[in-house]
């Protein structure tokens, strides 16, 4: 298992012979012992997806999630870019394979991926019918419940779970809705076979992934990195601050981890998840020193709450709930913690889909990562940090 | 035979009181009006016990007038508006007011069993049953209409209704209250 | 066969009727939305979970049963 650090890697090369039509037979079995895992940020493993969409009745769907409705995440834009082709192919494969009748591409609205995309599905001839369908610009838009349901009704918003949509999704069947960097791998694994792709990353997380790496960096943008590799050493790549405080893991609705001392952290699943962190999309932020954490979590919180779809009561008045406790602590009011905290765990859980998680996620680890300023600043004492890092909160389409 | 006629305008009054009770404590269970003595599920199964006896009362009110034969009123015509011999168009009022009643009934009780839009949708049905009543037993009512306590009642049972959704509309704003 | 109380988050309208009728196991939280209690609902408590069920004006309250 070698971890190396590529910058031009597998997916990123742009270079891509089309994968074999006839691999999407035992397409399946390639990708579960393979052991890809969803790249989208929940990690699932993919061949399992594939396995339980394929056994559904009734012709399938496939959607490719291309949003990318992260702020701070660049990769399946930078993917989709360089090599469309590869994505497309995933797709068609991933469609012959589960027997789908249909491929839905989602982008948001007012993205020119979909004009791209829409130029590059011209010069193709695919098998399958595949359509480019614009998705609205909300943050929850682009959850894998909320993509079934906008090509079901036109609301692009998370329904509530079972079902799940590789049981019942788009026209009430088996439904695969699967990131576009997943499918990139797909058919790198239907072209080079299993045990090829498992020669980079480590025997759980096995493969190579794409890694968005913003903030206190000298050369911030996307790379391509073995899973596996220690944190500290793809931000070494790219240059981060050598006295950086911190790094957002996984999207603003990530975790917070500090710098030095998670430096050794593998960016792999169990390893990150372990140390409070899920891999997410592979987004990376780095806090520089000057920078206030709790600041800008309680910046992002009130982001994530404003974002809310509103449909459950938690994280309709949960998150907003917080984000004011939280930005009444960074103003200087301590007596307000107590009831943060406690507000934390009553939210955690509570909604149709992950969004509440997420924020409550992000908060809990700002509180224990930046717990010296959090001291200071709930004794309404003076924040040491000057400057702001002003984590991107909205993508800003040229 | 006399007797069934006024035991069925009794009947009636009765039933519109029960049906304006009914739909003041729907209203109050959608605006989740509790007290201490009175806990939501207290006015919600209270605004189901009073439906059902509404439709006792209905029924009451309706046989009596056909076992009657006073005015010729058949069977059909309880629950097919506007072709009865007798007053077609105040009776067929009562006769809308009681197929939408049945609705209203049949579909609560199927609740579980049908889709909650279906039900939902039926159920603002309410809005139409209630005033399809008030003005049957206005019209076709002439001898109690006529007196002071008649009037007073109709009145009464018209503005605890539009009270109470008012009320309500008051309370849309408070989106979870305590 | 054990059974298990799933509140269908979205339906749900902070009616509060479930916590009423099964207080042993549904809270509100500050905002009046149910709280559930883990696990299995104990055998004496059924009765009262299934008429926590069946008032929830939105039926948003569900009992699934498994084994």
């Amino acid at each position: 298992m070698t971890t190396r650090l590529d910058t031009e890697g597998r997916l990123l090369a742009g270079n891509h012979d089309p994968a074999p039509l006839g691999a999407a037979e035992g397409l399946i079995d390639a990708v579960e012992r393979a052991g890809l895992r969803g790249r989208g940020g929940a990690g699932f493993p993919t061949g399992r997806k594939l396995r339980a969409v394929a056994a559904g009745r009734g012709p399938a769907t496939v959607v490719v999630n291309a949003c990318e409705g992260e702020p701070v995440s660049a990769k399946d834009h930078a993917l989709l870019t360089r090599a469309p082709h590869l994505v497309l192919d995933g797709a068609v494969l991933a469609a012959l394979a589960v027997r789908a009748h249909r491929i839905v591409v989602c982008v948001h609205e007012g993205d020119p991926l979909g004009p791209a995309l829409t130029a590059v599905l011209a010069t193709r001839h695919d098998p399958v019918p595949v359509r480019v369908r614009a998705v609205p610009r909300r943050y929850v838009a682009s959850e894998e419940s909320a993509l079934v349901n906008l090509i079901n009704t036109g609301d692009a918003r998370p329904t509530s779970r079972p079902p799940r949509p590789d049981q019942r999704g788009v026209g009430g069947r088996a439904t695969l809705v699967s990131n576009a960097e997943t499918l990139a791998q797909v058919a790198l694994i239907a072209r080079h076979g299993a045990d090829w792709f498992r020669t980079a990353g480590t025997a759980e997380s096995p493969g190579t992934t794409l890694v968005t790496i913003g903030g206190a960096v000298r050369d911030p943008g996307v790379r391509e990195v073995a899973l596996g590799t220690p944190l500290g050493q793809v931000l070494e790549h790219a240059g981060a601050a050598a006295d950086a405080q911190a790094v957002l893991v996984g999207g603003i609705a990530g975790a917070w981890l500090p710098l030095p001392a998670a430096a050794a952290v593998p960016l792999a699943h169990r390893e990150l998840h372990e140390a409070g962190a899920p891999l997410g999309v592979g987004a990376l932020y780095v806090l520089p020193a000057r920078a206030c954490g709790l600041a800008e979590t309680a910046r992002i919180a009130g982001f994530l709450a404003g974002e809310s779809a509103a449909q459950c009561g938690p994280c309709m008045f949960g998150l907003p709930a917080l984000a004011d406790d939280l930005t009444r602590v960074v103003g200087g009011d301590g007596t307000v913690v107590a009831r943060l905290r406690h507000r934390l765990g009553v939210v955690e859980g509570r909604g149709a889909c992950r969004h509440p998680d997420g924020a409550v996620r992000v908060t809990r680890s700002a509180l224990d990562v930046f717990a010296d300023d959090l001291a200071r600043h709930a004794a309404g004492r003076p924040c040491v940090h000057i400057g702001q890092a002003r984590v991107p909160l909205r993508r800003r389409y040229p | 035979m006399i007797g069934l006629w006024y035991a069925s305008r009794a009947a009636g009054l009765l039933a519109l009181l029960l049906l304006t009770a009914t739909v003041v404590l729907g209203v109050l269970t959608r605006g989740r009006a509790s007290s201490d003595a009175w806990p939501r599920f207290t006015v919600a199964a209270l605004h189901r016990n009073l439906s059902l006896l509404t439709l006792v009362f209905v029924l009451v009110h309706a046989a009596t007038a056909v076992i009657d034969g006073y005015a010729g009123i058949a069977w059909l015509d309880v629950v097919l508006p506007f072709v009865s011999v007798y007053q077609p168009f105040w009776l067929g009022l009562g006769a809308a007011a009681f197929d939408l009643l049945v609705a209203l009934l049949v579909t609560s009780l199927l609740r579980t069993r049908i889709s909650p839009k279906v039900w939902r949708a039926v159920h603002w049905a309410a809005y139409a049953c209630w005033p399809v009543a008030v003005v049957h037993g206005l019209g076709i009512g002439e001898t109690e209409v006529a007196s002071w306590w008649g009037i007073g009642l109709v009145v009464a049972c018209v503005v605890t209704v539009l009270g109470a959704v008012a009320w309500r509309f008051g309370r849309e704003r408070m989106w979870a209250p305590r | 066969m054990t059974h298990e109380l799933h509140v269908n988050r979205i339906a749900c309208r902070a009616h509060g009727l479930c916590a009423e009728l099964l207080p042993e196991g549904i809270d509100l939280d500050e905002w009046g939305y149910p709280i559930v209690a883990a696990g299995p609902v104990p055998d004496e408590l059924l009765a009262d979970a299934r008429a926590a069920v069946a008032a929830c004006p939105a039926l948003a309250l569900r009992l699934a049963g498994t084994g």
